[in-house]
């Protein structure tokens, strides 16, 4: 290869970096869009271009996927929109170019790699089965199925003795050369819709919701790991777009996480509903099928929950549902006396309620379990759970009711509820009356089950707020505004180990769980008092092993700029040495942590960069002590666990605000942050 | 990675009776054997020893029939007027039956005259049997006594006269030589020591009684009598263990299986329960032509005898076990092969990984495996399938439909094939498990064979027949709603009246007659 600087300028390139290959000793360049393929050849400086019909007579779809080269013949795969795989040879002619096809795929070629000998060839799709042709005998090809979802990249190692596919639900799958599965590498497991909400399991503390299509995903927050994935629609998922298949549309714990409650659906013309009831079985330390209920509602169930008695045992325990179909139903274990038979517990119906003709949206029991609120579109019902007698109705025209939930606790005397009218509502059981209101657009209500502090999402203007407020007083205690421009969808409390030690007044709220929240495009957040950089080195503690692994001339030569760095660190004395022991868990992070949990690089990019360039800033020692300042203001920042980022100011506007106000002027923290956006550009422009 | 998950089969819960270890047990009997008797059959008793005769008494005669015979082998006719309650000794030597005119008459199984003839009651003597030291009877007469007789001498040794109506039940104490029991018609039930003076203790059963029984370990005591059966702790005073009230009639006879675990119970209203001794639940009950009057099991349960009030004695004999024996044994691998690895014992600090089990795929799974949906659906009407495990087949077809196959795998079929699924859906479209999927197949088939109606008269017969069962069905769906609407109208109309009368009693205050009604 020659060692001299080429430029080309391609034009009508794809943006996807799949739609791009080198050829052999990279000789030419292979690019597809549509339906065209053109290859530049750097020696004669020629472009070839192939163009193909949109459409063929037997009606397939020509539009060209990805394109992979043969890393020793001149040979160039093709994928294609309808399945097809074209082998492109003797391109070099405009003319005389000649091209063979392979069909195995039914839906879009994802990507296509050729190993490294060039023997054979890998693609993927949407099928999620990874085919391995072999290069000779034409039809000869091996598969690897059931990888779980649609395979997006397929890649192979330098020496060729590992594969590697990266899939659509966030997930990276090793597979031996010899398409033995090897290992996979995954961590929250990305569902294509969620409906089950977030949940915690009471037993590991994990968050569950939907996972792998109709697999249930617990998902350790602390390890960033899936414990593991629970089967419960138990039916072979076929890979194919446009297909309707049961899937996971609700989840309930008991309080214990002795029982979980499941319910699948699937639409087609008519709908199919089961509800599952899985009991944990202490042997195999697992949840085993204990009742199924085909069609326990007549129309879609839109919530589910236990009755949540911590003290109580099992003759307690009961289960809601509530169903477009008008009604809610009671669950209720039914013991079978004979000592002979197989299975003693079963789940049955007891009773069926109704108001009206209403559907039913929502229920909840109160903390003690001797009431149960239900929802019917504009009315909020309250039942006694011992007699099913209605007890009492409250209802806030106009808007019908979102979501309720019942105080705890010292609170446990009121019933909360937001109406999609934008109103949050908080009555009195003990008056039945409307204690007090407020302007809010509430999208998700929730409540700590260790306190008596309920979180509320609103939604507003495009953006998203938090309210966090006891029922018992109108004030929030802690609010949040405007730090996200996505709707939060779903939002849990998980309780924590220890209790934390939270000075701030403000943020005691979080002291017995921690607030995560998901929002509608599937990324999870949490509120934290720490700064970023103590949890970045909690987080480099935790990593601790990985500063085994070989160097990467990255990290070589950040470590010679930190070399350096230090040098300087010892010419300027104390001050900054303190200063520069702030800075170096950021650095440290970035070269340790996996990329795949790292946060995205647009929020890091600050971050590192300011570190790097502390040393040449604090040579004015005045400025010094403001940048001091400046960090611990920013040190309140708050991201999320996943590779998703949330620039979540938590200096806020006056800590007692009532939750009706909206203020368009120019907020402190905006200021702040303009501020600093200032200052940090001031400072990059700098360097140069 | 997960592997091929075969297509589910939903199992349905079997309506009606449950099938239980009970039922299986209690089934397992032949079509009983009837044996005509000159009257009502008052005592069946089954000879301690083998082997097993029983004796039967019915009118003037005490007959002794062994355990396969349909003819009497021996006859005791020695009785003027009816005899009563003909009972066999422990060693299975010797019988005592009473009498009506009231004398008590022991025989000897293989004489013909009576040993002896203990003559004092002054009324029928309806209950008499030995105490379990062999060489003294008891008995129970009309005349509101009850006796004990030494055998030898016999004479009276002891007569208590505490009932004050008839005696007409009673056993002795298996452990206890001086003890027995005596039920009355005066409601009461005595446990009497011929040791003492007078009864030791008194039960209180509420009815008159018609029978009682001591189990083996003589701490509970059971009585029957009116529709009631009432166990009793003895040990406890008499204290009432439980109340069964399963019987709409008379309860006339009790009896034990041979385990202990099981009570049997037979009445005027045809029928013989057997409950649970430790849930005291019914766990089966058999149905008989005429109105029972007493029962009797054979050791090992061998056979259920049951003597009625028209005199047919019904004998049932269990079915011999079938012996699993029959199939030939696979022959087995060398010993050298098959003890391989499998003598090894694992160490303490062994870790053991268990081999996952093969899961062997069905034919229809590995055709839906491998995406062949005409070819799983051919697999799936195969006779033995179609026939005997319809769910199977309709779950094959759910998986198609899910799929999103169903109508390929329906298409291009021959006149056999159509008329052979036309047939399985309308035989099957009605039942209630089916008729989801069943409804889509029917769409589909008539969409996609509509354009060739008319060109099979075999096919053309099967449309037809299919519309036919539908249109019984719907008929049948409107009767039932029919139906379920006059139940409203009138559950209606009950509900209103009540509350009405609830307002009432509100207004006058009297919440006890209240709580009262609510609990009705």
């Amino acid at each position: 290869m020659e060692a001299k600087e080429l430029s080309v300028v391609l034009e009508g390139v794809d943006a996807s970096p799949k739609c791009t290959a080198f050829g052999r000793e990279g000789e030419y360049v292979a690019s597809v869009k549509d339906v065209s393929l053109q290859v530049y050849f750097f020696k004669r400086k020629q472009l070839n271009r192939f163009s193909l019909r949109a459409t063929n007579k037997k009606g397939g779809n020509n539009v060209f996927t990805c394109v992979a080269c043969h890393p020793q013949e001149d040979c160039i795969a093709t994928g294609h929109a309808d399945g097809k795989i074209r082998l492109w040879r003797n391109f070099n002619h405009k003319k005389e170019y000649t091209f063979s096809t392979l069909h195995w795929h039914h839906d879009k070629v994802l990507d296509l790699a050729f190993s490294v000998e060039g023997t054979s060839l890998l693609s993927g799709g949407v099928e999620s089965v990874l085919v391995q042709w072999h290069s000779g005998s034409d039809c000869k090809k091996d598969f690897l199925p059931r990888l779980g979802s649609a395979i997006e990249y397929v890649s192979i190692s330098s020496d060729g003795t590992f594969y590697c596919t990266s899939h659509t639900d966030n997930r990276i799958t090793i597979i031996n050369s010899n398409l033995r599965f090897s290992k996979t590498i995954q961590g929250l497991i990305k569902a294509r819709d969620i409906k089950t909400g977030l949940v915690v399991d009471p037993r590991t503390k994990a968050l569950v919701l939907n996972g792998e299509p109709g697999h249930l995903q617990f998902y350790c927050l602390q390890s960033d790991k899936q414990l593991y994935s629970l089967d419960i629609v138990q039916q072979e998922y076929i890979h194919q777009a446009g297909l309707n298949q049961s899937d996971l549309a609700r989840v309930a714990f008991s309080a214990q996480g002795k029982w979980l409650a499941t319910v699948e659906e699937r639409e087609e013309t008519d709908l199919e509903l089961q509800l599952k009831l899985w009991f944990f079985d202490e042997e195999t330390q697992s949840f085993r099928l204990n009742t199924r209920i085909s069609m326990p509602h007549e129309d879609h169930v839109t919530a589910m929950c236990f009755r949540d008695m911590d003290e109580m045992e099992d003759d307690s325990l009961m289960l809601v549902t509530t169903g477009r179909d008008c009604v809610f139903k009671v669950w209720v274990i039914l013991e079978d006396t004979d000592p002979e038979a197989q299975q003693s517990l079963s789940w049955s119906c007891d009773f069926v309620g109704s108001y009206h003709g209403y559907q039913a949206t929502n229920c909840c029991f109160s903390e003690d379990g001797s009431l149960l609120a239900v929802s019917f579109e504009e009315t909020v019902t309250v039942w006694d759970s011992s007699t099913w007698d209605l007890k009492c109705t409250f209802c806030h025209p106009p808007g019908k009711i979102r979501t309720i939930c019942f105080g705890r606790l010292t609170c446990s005397k009121y019933l909360i509820g937001a109406t999609d009218h934008g109103f949050l509502c908080c009555w009195n059981l003990l008056s039945c009356a409307l204690e007090w209101s407020a302007h809010l657009n509430v999208v998700v209500l929730q409540p700590d089950p260790l306190s008596e502090y309920i979180a509320a999402f609103s939604w507003l203007f495009k953006e998203s707020s938090l309210f966090v407020f006891k029922p018992n007083e109108p004030r929030p205690i802690c609010i949040q505004r405007k730090f996200c421009k996505e709707r939060i969808q779903f939002a849990a409390f998980v309780p924590r180990d220890v209790p934390e030690t939270i000075g701030s007044e403000k943020y005691l709220w979080l002291r017995r769980s921690q607030l995560f929240f998901l929002t509608d495009t599937q990324e999870l957040m949490t509120v934290s008092t720490k700064s970023l950089e103590e949890r970045l080195t909690l987080s480099s503690k935790q990593l601790a092993v990985e500063e085994s692994l070989p160097v990467t001339p990255f990290s070589l030569l950040l470590g010679k700029h930190r070399q350096q760095q230090s040098q300087e660190d010892v010419d300027l004395g104390k001050i900054v040495r303190h200063h520069h022991e702030q800075d170096s868990p950021a650095v440290k992070e970035l070269l340790h942590t996996p990329a795949h949990v790292l946060p995205s690089a647009s929020f890091l990019c600050p971050i590192f960069i300011n570190s790097l360039l502390v040393s040449k800033e604090n040579k004015s020692v005045e400025e010094a002590p403001a940048e001091v300042e400046m960090e611990s203001e920013g040190a309140e920042d708050d991201s999320d666990e996943e590779n998703s980022v949330t620039e979540m100011k938590q200096e806020d506007i006056m800590p007692i605000e009532s939750l009706g106000e909206t203020t368009h002027k120019l907020s402190k923290s905006e200021e702040k942050e303009l501020r600093k956006i200032r200052k940090t550009d001031y400072s990059w422009i700098s360097v140069f | 990675m997960a592997s091929y998950k075969p297509v589910a089969i939903p199992a349905v819960p079997k309506l009606g009776e449950k099938i239980t270890q009970d039922t299986l047990y209690w089934r397992g009997y032949k079509t009983p054997v009837q044996i005509k008797e000159f009257g009502a059959i008052n005592k069946i008793d089954f000879s301690p020893v083998p082997p097993y005769n029983y004796a039967v008494t019915a009118s003037s005669r005490v007959h002794i029939y062994g355990r396969y015979s349909q003819e009497p082998i021996k006859t005791f006719s020695r009785f003027k007027d009816a005899a009563y309650c003909a009972t066999y000794r422990d060693d299975g030597k010797l019988l005592v039956a009473g009498s009506e005119e009231g004398s008590i008459r022991l025989f000897d199984i293989s004489g013909r005259a009576p040993l002896r003839q203990f003559d004092g009651h002054t009324k029928a003597v309806h209950v008499v049997g030995f105490l379990s030291d062999k060489y003294r009877i008891f008995s129970g007469g009309d005349d509101y006594s009850s006796s004990v007789w030494d055998i030898p001498s016999a004479t009276e040794t002891v007569s208590y006269s505490e009932h004050n109506d008839y005696v007409r039940c009673g056993c002795a104490s298996k452990l206890n030589g001086d003890v027995f029991i005596t039920g009355s018609y005066d409601h009461t039930v005595k446990v009497f020591d011929a040791r003492t003076k007078s009864s030791v203790m008194t039960i209180e059963h509420g009815h008159p009684v018609e029978s009682v029984l001591l189990f083996p370990s003589g701490g509970l005591l059971v009585s029957a009598g009116g529709r009631y059966v009432k166990v009793w702790d003895v040990l406890k005073g008499g204290q009432l263990l439980v109340s069964l009230k399963n019987h709409h009639k008379t309860v006339t006879c009790l009896c034990l299986n041979s385990s202990g675990q099981r009570l049997l119970s037979g009445s005027l209203d045809r029928h013989v329960k057997i409950y649970s001794t430790t849930s005291y639940k019914v766990v089966h009950s058999f149905n008989y032509a005429t109105s029972i009057l007493s029962l009797a099991l054979s050791p090992e349960d061998e056979t259920i005898i049951v003597g009625m009030t028209n005199g047919v004695l019904n004998v049932k004999h269990r079915k011999p076990e079938e012996s699993k024996e029959k199939s030939q044994k696979k022959r087995q691998p060398a010993y050298r092969t098959y003890v391989k690895g499998r003598n090894y014992m694992p160490k303490q600090e062994d870790f053991y990984v268990s081999k996952p089990g093969r899961c062997v795929l069905r034919k229809y799974d590995k055709l839906l495996k491998s995406f062949q949906s005409s070819k799983a659906l051919d697999a799936v009407l195969e006779p033995h399938i179609r026939l005997y495990t319809p769910e199977v087949t309709v779950a094959v077809m759910q998986e198609l439909n899910r799929r999103g196959t169903l109508r390929s795998a329906l298409a291009g079929r021959d006149e056999k094939q159509i008329s052979l699924l036309l047939t399985f859906v309308t035989r099957r479209v009605i039942e209630p498990r089916f008729t989801p999927v069943l409804i889509t197949v029917a769409d589909m088939i008539t969409d996609i064979y509509q354009p060739v109606v008319g060109q099979s008269a075999l096919v053309d017969k099967q449309f037809l027949r299919l519309q036919e069962a539908i249109g019984r069905e719907i008929d049948y769906q409107e009767e039932l709603l029919e139906v379920l609407g006059m139940m409203d109208a009138l559950f209606a109309t009950l509900t209103e009246k009540r509350a009405t009368y609830l307002e009432e009693n509100k207004s006058n205050g009297l919440t006890k007659t209240l709580d009262q009604d609510i609990s009705i």
